[in-house]
């Protein structure tokens, strides 16, 4: 039965991708379908690109069997967009053609920032893919029962085939199309939980109180060191307007009003959903108990497709996996897309071609980029077999906060801010990231040197204090002219090509 | 598609419609950063360090509950109010605009 429904959303997808193939000749076209996506349309996009299989399934998997700190822990994803929305996503729009390097390049010298900006870019979406295959390896397994192998390279296949014929268009919408899904089986999940409780949530909490005791209600079951949390939640709130496979979807709509309207409807639908991440967790601890749970997969993430076994039978259960599926491909898709968007247009065309290659060179790199990325992170996958990479994740959330968000920030609000700067504080933070987490429980477990188990409370700050010494160590290079045009286009639009 | 303009950026930052926008603009998002990453980071840093909200409210649903779920709500309410007043400084923009195609500054 999950085969049927995996088949049909395989087949759909590669009807979008040969229909969207038709549609994409240009660069604009490949990168951010070439401007032509509706606000809201883009929104569910956006929810489409960031509701991964890691929420779905772990948060209910961790509120399932770690009670409040599991909720607390998905009340970042939505906060986050409000960075997004109010001081990233217009200024983004207004300067960029189709990446973040596009902005900087208004004000510094562009080889070396769009050089650090492009290697940025691939790391973050590279962990974050990794991080993303191998979890789904795990879950088809659990789900259908395939090797691990071939789910990765199933997956990977897929997704190599939507970004390289389809571009842009092709992952947007399987993006949508996953996003509706995804929405449909949580409503429906939650509305059969809260059948069982007479649609009263404190008859659901008392019931989880009397079972798990009251303190499972409260904090501390999974944070026993405050700043953990508190560091994941800085990672979170500053990452998300760094990463990369989110930023690029502000190029794929015509104004910057389409694009704050997106942000709004991306934050009603991830809200909507992390709220009734309670339901599904809370759901599952009751109606199929943490045994149950444990049982079938220690960390958790077979929480809600348990609970839609228990709730609708084989039928609903083989839903459910279908829809985790789509959530995994559309997340990759949008992964590899803006590591290849980084590769060929800004590595490849502005670094080593100084901008001279032509409209046809430009979309074959990016398209053998997409290949060559969707490959690497397949190999990297099929070697991380058992790891645990969930720390990967927080990892890409940590380099995309402490490398990219400050770099965004100064260029739009600091006069001084120069390329010395923006190197430094990209490279401080995408290194420190990695070598706080090298050094962390991550890796080092019990003899780790640095206590918690996302770095951003130190590399952020340390992002910020590489582009600021960066700046003030070197001589001033900025060109007023040149900031004042970043400063009038990035609050105004005025001057965008259309 | 038009050749490409080149545009007096140094005359449009020093009109008064411009920095008049940018007032406005500085003003919202400074307010703003500094209420929500209060109001986000005061979660953690309650439920790490204190058990001020663990008192129930609804039965077995509990102040800090409450609070974390109150921030989805605080999230979107602020962007409402954002986008009310992002609308309103697009007419400002429209207004820098018009007056640019008038004084012929292309």
């Amino acid at each position: 039965m999950a085969f049927l429904f995996f088949s049909i959303i395989v087949l759909i997808t590669l009807l979008i991708t040969y229909w969207a193939s038709k549609r994409t000749s240009t660069t604009a076209d490949f990168y951010v379908a070439g401007k032509s996506i509706s606000g809201w349309q883009n929104g569910i996009a956006i929810a489409g690109d960031y509701m991964s299989a890691a929420s779905f399934l772990g948060i209910a998997g961790i509120i399932a069997l770690n009670g409040f700190d599991g909720f607390m822990y998905s009340v970042g994803w939505l906060v986050a967009y409000l960075v997004v929305l109010i001081i990233v996503a217009e200024p983004l729009r207004n300067t960029g053609q189709y990446t973040l390097a596009d902005m900087l390049a208004y004000r510094m010298s562009r080889k070396p920032v769009r050089a650090v900006a492009a290697l940025s870019t691939i790391t973050i979406s590279t962990f974050y893919m990794i991080a993303q295959l191998v979890g789904a390896g795990g879950i088809i397994k659990l789900l259908l029962g395939l090797d691990y192998e071939l789910s990765i390279i199933i997956i990977g296949v897929l997704m190599i085939f939507y970004v390289v014929f389809g571009g842009m268009l092709a992952t947007t919408w399987v993006q949508i199309i996953k996003a509706v899904l995804l929405m449909a089986g949580t409503v429906i999940l939650s509305f059969l939980v809260l059948s069982k409780f007479n649609f009263s949530m404190v008859e659901m909490f008392n019931q989880v109180s009397e079972r798990y005791g009251q303190s499972f209600l409260e904090p501390g079951k999974l944070y026993k060191n405050p700043l953990d949390n508190i560091s994941l939640g800085l990672a979170l709130l500053a990452g998300t307007a760094g990463l990369p496979h989110i930023l690029i979807r502000f190029y794929t709509v015509p104004t910057a009003r389409e694009a704050r309207k997106s942000v709004v409807w991306a934050m009603l639908i991830i809200g909507a959903f992390y709220i009734m991440t309670t339901f599904l967790g809370f759901g599952a601890s009751l109606l199929v108990g943490q045994d149950k749970i444990m049982l079938a997969d220690k960390s958790g993430n077979m929480s809600a497709p348990l609970l839609a076994e228990a709730l609708g039978g084989p039928y609903f259960l083989a839903f459910i996996s279908a829809v985790a599926f789509a959530t995994i491909l559309a997340v990759v898709a949008g992964l590899v897309i803006s590591a290849a968007g980084a590769f060929a247009h800004d590595f490849y065309a502005n670094v080593l071609r100084n901008g001279k290659a032509t409209e046809s060179e430009q979309i074959k790199v990016a398209r053998y980029g997409s290949v060559g990325v969707g490959i690497i992170s397949i190999i990297l996958a099929l070697l991380c077999k058992n790891q645990n990479v969930a720390f990967l994740v927080a990892l890409a959330f940590a380099v995309a906060a402490s490398a990219n968000l400050p770099v965004i920030i100064f260029s739009l609000f600091w006069k001084r801010f120069n390329t010395y700067g923006a190197v430094a504080g990209m490279l401080t933070g995408l290194l420190s990231s990695i070598i706080l987490v090298i050094i962390s429980p991550n890796v080092m477990e019990a003899s780790a040197i640095f206590p918690l188990k996302n770095p951003a409370l130190l590399s952020v700050p340390l992002g910020f204090i590489g582009a600021i010494l960066g700046t003030l160590l070197s001589k001033n290079t900025t060109s007023e002219e040149s900031y004042t045009e970043l400063y009038v286009r990035a609050n105004t639009g005025i001057g965008m090509k259309d | 598609m038009e050749p490409r303009q080149s545009y007096q950026w140094a005359q449009i930052a020093r009109s008064s419609e411009f920095i008049k926008l940018m007032k406005k603009r500085k003003k919202f998002q400074i307010f703003s950063a500094i209420f929500f990453v209060l109001y986000y980071f005061a979660l953690p840093v309650l439920a790490g360090y204190t058990d001020l909200l663990n008192k129930s409210v609804f039965g077995s649903i509990n102040g800090i509950y409450l609070f974390a779920l109150s921030q989805f709500f605080m999230a979107w309410i602020l962007a409402f109010i954002y986008v009310r007043h992002a609308n309103q400084l697009d007419q400002t923009i429209e207004q820098i605009k018009k007056d640019l195609s008038k004084e012929g500054l292309s």
